[in-house]
C-alpha cells in the first residue's frame, strides 16, 4: 500500500504539479555531459581503464527514449566529448552522429525489442565506438596496441546494463512533477 | 517493448519534412565530424585554444575533487597503517639511520663534484621548479594519455616543461591554458623519451606502451644487457628532460629491450613539479667550408 502511493507520487501522478519543462527537455543533454567529465576526476589513469561513460548514457538515453534526442545530437554533445577526452578533436562528433543513425536504422527495422536485443545492439555499438577511437588515436599519432583496450572494452559492455539502470532513474528525475500548476 | 507510437510517419507534410530535415541534420552532424577530425589530423594544434579554454573552465571542479581524491587515499594509507604501524617504525628508523650515513657521503661527492667542474670551467645552470600543482584530471577512457594539470600561463607554465613528482618523471607540458595545461604522460605511446641505466649509463629509449607499462628500446642493438629490477633515469639528450631524473624500472625482458614500470604512478601523486625544460648545450657551429666556398 506504501510502496503504491510512494510509486504513484514519483511517476507524475501528484495532483496540482507537473514536471518542470526545462528539467524535463534539458536532463538529458545535462546527464551526457557530465558523464563526459567527471569520470576524468576520479582518477589519473595510466592506462585507459574507465568506460567511456558520456557515450554509454548518451546511448542508454536513445534505447530508453528513442526520439528525446534529436538525431544531431551528437554534434553537439560529441563536440563537448572531445573537448576532455583527450582523443583527436572531432572523433565523438563523428562516430556518435553515427551511433544515432544506426540506431535509428536498426529501429525502424526492429521496432519490437527486449533487453537481450537491445544489449547486443549496445555491445556491438560499444565494442565498434572503442575500437574506432583507438584507431582515430592512432592514426593521429598514437601506436597503441589493440590489447590495451581489451579491458575497457570488457568493462564497458558488462557496465552497459548498469548504466541503463542509471538511465532509467534520471528519466524518473526528469519527469518528477516539482512545478506548482496555477 | 512497443515502439513508441509518436515516432510512426504520417501523412502530414509537416511531419514528414521534420523527419526529413532531422535526418538530414544528423548526416550533416557525421560530415562535420569528419571534418573536425581530417582538420586535427593534419593540424593536431589547431583546437588546443578550445580544449584550453574547457579546461579552464572546469578547473576549480576538477581541483575540489582532486583534493577530495587525496583525502580519500590519505584515509585509506591511515587505515592500513594503523596495523603494522610497530614494524613499519623499527624499520623506517633502522633505515633513516643508514641513510643518514648516505647523505652525509652523498654530500661530500657533491661538493667534490662542484669543485672538479669549477676546476674544468663547466657551468651549469640550475633549472629549479617554476611551480608545484596538482594533476587534476586524465583522460581515463581514452587510448590517450593526457593528464590535467591546475596550473597554467598564469604561473609560467609553458609548453614542452618537463613534469615530475617526487618518485620521477611524469610527463611533459603539451597545450597550456590561463589557469591549466594538458600534459602528455610518459606512458603515452606517442611519448618517447630518453633514458639511461642508473648504474653504467647503456643508452635507451623509452615509450609509453598505452598500457601503463614503457617500452625499453635499446640504442645499441646486440646482447640486451638490461636485466629485471634496473633503474633507468631519463639521460637529457635532445635537451628536454634533465638528465638524472628517475624514470621506469626494468619488469620484464624481452628481445630487443625490455619492459619497465613507471617509478612515479601519476594517480598516487598528490603535487607534481613542473621544471623548466633542460637546455642543452647549444650545438657545435656548422661547418663553415661550404659558405666560405660560394663566397
Amino acid at each position: 500500500m506504501f510502496q503504491r502511493s510512494a510509486s504513484r507520487s514519483s511517476s507524475g501522478q501528484r495532483i496540482n504539479h507537473a514536471p518542470s519543462r526545462f528539467l524535463a527537455r534539458g536532463f538529458p543533454w545535462l546527464t551526457i555531459m557530465l558523464g563526459s567529465i567527471v569520470p576524468g576526476w576520479f582518477l589519473v589513469a595510466s592506462a585507459p581503464v574507465m568506460p567511456p561513460i558520456g557515450f554509454l548514457i548518451y546511448l542508454g538515453w536513445r534505447q530508453l527514449r528513442p526520439g528525446l534526442l534529436p538525431i544531431w545530437a551528437g554534434l553537439p554533445l560529441g563536440m563537448f566529448d572531445d573537448l576532455f577526452s583527450g582523443q583527436p578533436f572531432g572523433c565523438a562528433v563523428l562516430l556518435w552522429s553515427l551511433t544515432a543513425i544506426a540506431l535509428e536504422i536498426v529501429e525502424l527495422r526492429l521496432p519490437w525489442r527486449n533487453f537481450v536485443t537491445e544489449w547486443l545492439m549496445a555491445m556491438g555499438l560499444i565494442v565498434a565506438y572503442i575500437v574506432l577511437c583507438l584507431a582515430l588515436a592512432n592514426i593521429a599519432g598514437a601506436s597503441s596496441p589493440i590489447r590495451v583496450i581489451v579491458p575497457q572494452v570488457i568493462i564497458s559492455v558488462l557496465s552497459y546494463p548498469l548504466v541503463g539502470r542509471v538511465v532509467a532513474l534520471f528519466d524518473r528525475i526528469r519527469l518528477a512533477p516539482i512545478v506548482l500548476l496555477r | 517493448m512497443a515502439p513508441p507510437a509518436n515516432r510512426r510517419s504520417s501523412y502530414s507534410r509537416r511531419a514528414q519534412y521534420t523527419t526529413f530535415i532531422s535526418y538530414t541534420a544528423g548526416v550533416l552532424g557525421a560530415a562535420v565530424g569528419l571534418a573536425l577530425v581530417i582538420i586535427s589530423l593534419v593540424n593536431p594544434g589547431f583546437f588546443s585554444t578550445l580544449r584550453g579554454l574547457a579546461d579552464d573552465a572546469t578547473e576549480p571542479a576538477a581541483q575540489v575533487s582532486a583534493s577530495g581524491r587525496d583525502m580519500g587515499r590519505d584515509a585509506w594509507a591511515n587505515l592500513s597503517g594503523f596495523f603494522h604501524t610497530g614494524s613499519e617504525h623499527a624499520r623506517i628508523s633502522r633505515e633513516l639511520a643508514e641513510a643518514k650515513v648516505r647523505l652525509v657521503e652523498a654530500r661530500a661527492a657533491m661538493a667534490e663534484n662542484k669543485r672538479l667542474k669549477d676546476l674544468m670551467g663547466l657551468s651549469e645552470q640550475d633549472g629549479g621548479a617554476v611551480t608545484y600543482a596538482r594533476l587534476t584530471a586524465s583522460t581515463s577512457a581514452s587510448s590517450r594519455r593526457y593528464a590535467t594539470l591546475g596550473a597554467g600561463r598564469d604561473r609560467n607554465v609553458a609548453p614542452g616543461m618537463p613534469v615530475r613528482s617526487q618518485m620521477g618523471l611524469v610527463g611533459r607540458v603539451m597545450e597550456v591554458g590561463a589557469s591549466s595545461a594538458r600534459v602528455l604522460l610518459v606512458t603515452d605511446s606517442e611519448s618517447l623519451v630518453p633514458v639511461r641505466r642508473a648504474a653504467d649509463g647503456v643508452p635507451a629509449f623509452a615509450q609509453g606502451n598505452g598500457d601503463g607499462t614503457l617500452r625499453i628500446r635499446l640504442i645499441n642493438l646486440g646482447i640486451n644487457p638490461l636485466r629485471k629490477g634496473d633503474v633507468l633515469v631519463t639521460s637529457g639528450s635532445g635537451g628536454l628532460y634533465r638528465p638524472g631524473t628517475p624514470m621506469a624500472i626494468v619488469t620484464d625482458l624481452i628481445r630487443d629491450g625490455a619492459i619497465a614500470r613507471v617509478l612515479s604512478n601519476p594517480s598516487d601523486t598528490d603535487y607534481v613539479m613542473v621544471e623548466k625544460s633542460w637546455a642543452p648545450p647549444p650545438p657545435p657551429p656548422p661547418a663553415t667550408d661550404s659558405t666560405t666556398k660560394k663566397r
